[in-house]
C-alpha cells in the first residue's frame, strides 16, 4: 500500500531529515520525500491503519523540523 | 516570492538598515552590546529558535546548530559586526536558494505540464458542458476544441484536424487526425473541431500514465544523492568537533608548553571554522541537478523514471538494440526491382527498363493478390499499376515456396529459389540481405523483387552520435536472418550483431554481454517495447521507444522515448551526461574550497567574512550551475 502527499518544506536537509524521521515510524515500509516536487510517498506495512500512521509520521516530522508542513 | 519569502526579505532589509546605521553610532560598552542584539534578532531569530528545538529533540548538528553557536560565540567575543552580519548573509544564501529552487521547480512543472483540465461533454440539447476528465465514462463522447489538450485517450469519431504532439513527444511537426483514428491524450488540438469517444478512462489514459511516472521520477534516488545524504550525516559531526578540537588543542598546548593560552583568538578561528562547514551547496544543489535533468528530458519527450536511471545512463558503454521497429520502421518495403533480361520489353531504349520494372512488380502484385503475407501488401503498394484481380485466375499457392497464378492468360509464377527450381527454371541468388521474390512467366526466368525493412533515417547518426558520447559497444539483436542481421548493422556501423535469435536468446545474449562488462560500466536496451519486455527489464537501463501510446512499454522500460527517433538516444545520453557533469562540478567545487577554507580557518588567515563567503557564495555558484541543467540544445 503506497500513498502521496503533498508535504511543505524549505530545504533540502531538512525534507532529508523528514524522511530519516518517516522511515523510523511504526508502521511504515519505507519512505521518500522529494524536496523537488514537494512530496513524500509512504509505503504502509501490512494491516497498518494509514490515518494514525501518517498522523505519527506528521509528529516524527515536526519534532525533528519545526517547519514542516505534511497535508493529509 | 511566496510569503514566507517575503517576510524573509523584509527582514533582511531591516537588518541591513540597522546594521549600517548603527556603525555610525557613538555607542560603547553594554549599550553597544543591546543595540546591535537588536539586528541580530531580527534576522535570526528563528534559526535561534530551531537549533534550541534541536537540541532538545536531539536533533543538533544540522545548519541552524552551526549558525547559532557560530554566530553566539561570535557576540560573546565581543565581535558583534560578524555575529549579526554573518547571521544575516547565511539568511541572504537562504532566500536566494529558495527562490532559485522555487523558480526551477515551476519552470520544470511548466514544462511538464500536460494535464488536462476539463473534458467537454454534449448533453441532450447539444449543448457543451465542461466536467472533470475524472468523470467521464468509457464510451461517452467528447468533444475536443481547437486550443484545446485531448483529456482522455479514445478513437475519432467525426470531424478532422491536426494534433500538436510536442508536449509528449517534443516533435514539433503536427500530426493529422481524421475519422476512426486513434488519439492519445495529452496532444493539443490546433485546427478543427473534435469529437472523440473515450475508450478509456482518464485514470487509465496516456495523460494520466505520463503525469504519475515524470512526478514519481524524483523519488527514486541515484547512488549520487544518497552518497550526500550518508555524507552530510557524518560531515556535521564531524566538522562540530573539528571546531571544537581547534577551540580547545592549540590553548592547552599552549599552556603546557608555557605560552599564553590565547583562548581568544583560538575559539574565533573555530567559530569560522563552523561558519565555513555548513553543508548547504551540496545538499541543495545535487537533487535541483537531477531534478532539472529529468525536466529538461521530459520537455524532449524522454521520460525517466528516476534520477538513479539518470545517472545509470551517463556510464553506460554498451548500447544494445533491438533492430525491428528500433533501428528499422519495422515496415517491409520493395527496395529493389530487377528484370532479367529475358523479360518481354514492349519498346527498346532507357522506357523499356522502367516499363520492364513495373511489369515484373505488377506481375508479382498479380499473382500475390490473394495471398494475405505481408510480402503481398508490400507488392502491392509498391505496384503503380492496380491490381485487377479479375484478371487473375487459377491461383495455386505452394507453401514455404510462394505462389503461381494464371494473370491475363500467362502462367506467373512468384516466390524463392525453391519455387522456381520445383518448376524447373533456373535462377541466381541475389546478394543483397532481404527477402526475395523471383519471378517467372510460363517457366521463363525474369528476374527479381527485393523486400526489406528500411532502416530509420536517423539511425546511423544516432549510432555516431552515441559513440561520440562514450559508447563502447554497440550490438543489435534480432529474430532475423543473419545475412540481414549483417547487412543492417553493416549499414549502420554497429560494433557487433546476432541475427536468428529468439525472444529467450536476446536475454540470454544481453547476460553475456552483461558479466562482459566491467566495474561501473552499465548496459542499456533499446527495444520498442513489443515482446521484449523481459530483455528490457534485465538490462542495466532499459529504454523502450516508440511508446506513445503503448502501456507495456512505458511499464516495463526505465526510460521511454516517446517517439521512435534513435537520435532521442543519444539526446537522452547528453542530457544525462551533462547532468552528472555539473554535479561532479559541484561537488568538486563546493568541497574543495571549503576543504581549503576549513585549513584557512583553522590557521587564521581566513576571518568571518571569508568564511560567510565560503558558505553562502559557494551555495549561490552552485545552485546556479546546477540550474544549468535545465537548458537543452534542441539540435543535439
Amino acid at each position: 500500500m503506497k500513498k502521496t502527499y503533498k508535504i511543505e518544506v524549505d530545504c533540502a536537509a531538512c525534507a532529508l531529515k523528514m524522511e530519516e524521521a518517516a522511515k523510523k515510524v511504526e508502521g511504515v515500509e519505507e519512505a521518500v520525500v522529494s524536496f523537488m516536487t514537494q512530496k513524500m510517498k509512504v509505503e504502509f506495512a501490512e494491516g497498518s491503519d494509514e490515518r494514525a500512521v501518517m498522523e505519527r509520521v506528521a509528529k516524527a516530522c515536526k519534532k525533528v523540523e519545526s517547519d514542516c508542513e505534511i497535508f493529509l | 516570492m511566496t510569503k514566507k519569502q517575503k517576510r524573509v526579505l523584509y527582514r533582511i532589509l531591516i537588518a541591513f538598515f540597522l546594521l549600517a546605521a548603527l556603525h555610525f553610532a557613538p555607542v560603547t560598552g553594554w549599550a553597544r552590546l543591546i543595540l546591535y542584539l537588536v539586528p541580530y534578532l531580527v534576522i535570526g531569530y528563528d534559526i535561534l529558535r530551531k537549533a534550541a528545538l534541536g537540541i532538545i529533540h536531539r536533533e543538533i548538528f544540522d545548519e541552524n546548530f552551526l549558525m547559532a553557536v557560530a554566530t553566539v560565540g561570535a557576540i560573546l567575543l565581543g565581535e558583534y559586526v560578524e555575529g549579526a552580519a554573518v547571521m544575516l548573509f547565511y539568511q541572504v544564501g537562504e532566500l536566494f536558494q529558495s527562490v532559485a529552487v522555487g523558480r526551477s521547480r515551476r519552470n520544470i512543472s511548466a514544462l511538464m505540464d500536460i494535464r488536462p483540465d476539463s473534458a467537454n461533454v454534449e448533453d441532450e440539447q447539444g449543448n457543451l458542458i465542461q466536467v472533470d476528465p475524472d468523470d467521464v465514462e468509457i464510451g461517452t463522447v467528447i468533444v475536443v476544441q481547437p486550443g484545446e489538450k485531448v483529456p482522455i485517450d479514445g478513437v475519432v469519431v467525426a470531424g478532422h484536424s491536426t494534433l500538436n504532439t510536442s508536449a509528449l513527444t517534443g516533435e514539433s511537426v503536427p500530426r493529422s487526425v481524421g475519422e476512426a483514428d486513434d488519439i492519445i491524450s495529452g496532444c493539443v488540438n490546433l485546427t478543427g473541431l473534435l469529437k472523440i469517444r473515450t475508450t478509456r478512462e482518464f485514470g487509465e489514459s496516456t495523460v494520466s500514465k505520463i503525469l504519475d511516472l515524470v512526478e514519481n521520477s524524483s523519488m527514486k534516488k541515484s547512488p549520487t544523492e544518497n552518497f550526500i545524504t550518508r555524507f552530510a550525516k557524518y560531515y556535521t559531526p564531524a566538522v562540530c568537533f573539528g571546531a571544537l578540537a581547534v577551540a580547545v588543542l592549540p590553548p592547552v598546548l599552549n599552556l603546557l608548553l608555557g605560552n599564553p593560552a590565547a583562548w581568544g583568538i583560538w575559539v574565533i578561528r573555530a567559530l569560522t571554522f563552523l561558519v565555513i562547514s555548513c553543508p548547504c551547496a551540496l545538499v541543495v544543489s545535487i537533487p535541483l541537478s537531477f531534478f532539472g535533468g529529468i525536466g529538461a528530458a521530459s520537455a524532449n519527450g524522454i521520460l525517466v523514471k528516476g534520477s538513479n536511471y539518470l545517472e545509470a545512463l551517463s556510464e553506460t558503454k554498451y548500447m544494445v538494440f533491438d533492430k525491428t521497429g528500433t533501428l528499422t520502421r519495422g515496415v517491409f518495403q520493395v527496395t529493389k526491382v530487377q528484370p532479367s533480361d529475358n523479360y518481354p520489353a514492349p519498346e527498346a531504349g532507357a522506357q523499356a527498363q522502367r516499363l520492364q520494372r513495373d511489369g515484373l512488380l505488377y506481375d508479382a502484385a498479380c499473382a500475390e493478390s490473394y495471398s494475405s503475407h505481408p510480402i503481398s501488401k508490400s507488392l502491392q503498394e509498391a505496384c503503380v499499376r492496380t491490381v485487377d484481380r479479375s484478371l487473375v485466375t487459377d491461383v495455386e499457392e505452394i507453401g514455404g515456396q510462394g505462389v503461381t497464378a494464371l494473370v491475363d492468360g500467362v502462367r506467373v509464377a512468384a516466390g524463392n529459389g525453391k519455387l522456381m527450381r520445383t518448376l524447373g527454371v533456373s535462377c541466381r541468388e541475389p546478394e543483397e540481405a532481404g527477402t526475395v521474390v523471383h519471378v517467372a512467366r510460363d517457366s521463363v526466368y525474369c528476374g527479381y523483387i527485393l523486400i526489406s525493412d528500411v532502416e530509420k533515417e536517423q539511425s546511423a547518426e544516432a549510432i555516431a552520435a552515441l559513440k561520440a558520447a562514450g559508447v563502447k559497444s554497440t550490438v543489435m539483436l534480432t529474430g532475423d536472418s543473419r545475412a540481414v542481421a549483417e547487412y543492417t548493422a553493416g549499414r549502420l556501423g554497429l560494433d557487433q550483431v546476432y541475427g536468428e535469435l529468439l525472444p529467450a536468446d536476446k536475454v540470454e545474449r544481453v547476460e553475456a554481454l552483461l558479466a562482459q562488462k566491467k566495474g561501473k560500466e552499465k548496459l542499456a536496451f533499446v527495444g520498442d517495447g513489443i515482446n521484449d519486455a523481459p530483455v528490457l527489464s534485465r538490462a542495466d537501463i532499459g529504454i523502450a521507444m516508440g511508446a506513445l501510446g503503448s502501456d507495456a512499454a512505458i511499464e516495463a522500460a526505465d526510460i521511454v522515448l516517446m517517439d521512435d527517433n534513435p537520435m532521442k538516444i543519444a539526446l537522452a545520453m547528453g542530457i544525462s551526461r551533462k547532468c552528472l557533469r555539473i554535479v561532479r562540478e559541484n561537488i568538486v567545487f563546493a568541497l574543495g574550497v571549503k576543504f581549503v577554507c576549513l585549513i584557512l580557518g583553522a590557521m587564521g588567515v581566513a576571518n568571518m567574512w571569508m568564511a560567510i563567503f565560503a558558505d553562502v557564495g559557494v551555495m549561490v555558484l552552485a545552485v546556479l550551475n546546477a540550474v544549468r541543467c535545465l537548458s537543452v540544445r534542441k539540435d543535439g
